[in-house]
């Protein structure tokens, strides 16, 4: 089972590469941005084929590894 | 005094971290990422400085999770003192030794530059041999040195003084000047700047040398 992790900066916590996206999509002549904010998307293949335990599995993969919960929070989606 | 310094995979401040510590008196330990456990009596480890496993997923994390971690937050549960410096102090910052993250430098920009720090207390193993207030020249090289925690943890720091030291021009956006902070026993020091790298004039600056002393005073038989 495929599923797709997507972390993120939490709301609050500074993004100085998404403002300096922001800047960048500013200078190319894009208007009305309020807010750019960048992230990471990890693809995980399980061999667990059952939803919910993949999806448990994963979850506990973000808190021990793949997102730093101090400052990041994450998001788990069936590919 | 044993001192015990980690090599990761891309760690490239592993032996001038030994070299500070043989300097003040120490004897020095080479640890692999894969060992399961410390010399039997060691009394600090090191964590030194590099770019471990590539800075992959986030700078320390795959460090913080190799064989020796555990190792290490056993022996600092126990007491035991624990000195990270730049990449060492990410990766004690994701093992859950120190509160807190490390950002992005705020500008975007790898920093490496000699700058001013200010010794904010002396109630430290690390800090003992300065003088408080005084104003040191370390250098720093890191792209992700940007200290930031919640407004509790930073409230919780200043009030214990467990600011080791903090920036007098801050150099890469850190909440509070910090440069470099202490665990609420003040046996774990981590910090972004690099005492190794400043032992004699010959390299700019010898005020790193005194953290160094001040470790091993703080071993030495009563």
């Amino acid at each position: 089972m495929k599923l797709r992790v997507y972390v993120t900066l939490k709301p609050g916590v500074l993004d100085p590469q998404g403002e300096a996206i922001r800047h960048a999509l500013g200078s190319l002549g894009f208007e009305g941005i309020n807010g750019v904010r960048q992230g990471k998307m990890i693809e995980l293949d399980l061999a667990e084929d059952d939803a919910t335990r993949a999806e448990a599995m994963a979850r506990e993969m973000c808190d021990k590894l793949l997102a730093n919960t101090v400052i990041e929070s994450y998001r788990v989606e069936h590919a | 005094m044993k001192a015990a310094v980690i090599t990761f995979p891309g760690s490239n401040c592993d032996r001038d971290l030994a070299v500070a510590f043989r300097h003040a008196g120490a004897e020095v330990v080479h640890v692999w990422h894969k060992d399961t456990d410390l010399p039997a009596g060691t009394d600090i480890v090191g964590i030194p400085g590099g770019f471990s496993f590539g800075d992959y997923l986030r700078c320390g994390a795959i460090a913080a999770r190799s064989p020796i971690a555990r190792a290490v937050v056993g022996f600092a549960g126990q007491g035991g003192h624990v000195l990270g410096v730049c990449n060492g102090f990410q990766v004690m910052l994701e093992m859950g030794l120190l509160p807190g993250a490390l950002l992005r430098n705020a500008h975007l920009k790898y920093t490496c530059k000699t700058v001013g720090l200010r010794v904010e207390t002396t109630d430290s193993p690390y800090t003992s041999a300065y003088a408080e207030g005084s104003e040191i020249r370390i250098p720093i090289a890191h792209h992700d040195g940007n200290y930031t925690a919640d407004p509790d943890t930073l409230a919780r720091l200043r009030g214990d003084g467990r600011v080791a030291f903090r920036y007098t021009a801050n150099p890469n956006g850190s909440a509070d000047d910090i440069a470099g902070i202490l665990s609420e026993n003040r046996r774990v020091l981590g910090m972004m700047p690099h005492p190794e790298r400043a032992l004699s004039d010959m390299q700019g600056s010898a005020d790193g040398k005194r953290l160094f002393e001040s470790v091993m005073s703080a071993f030495a038989p009563a």
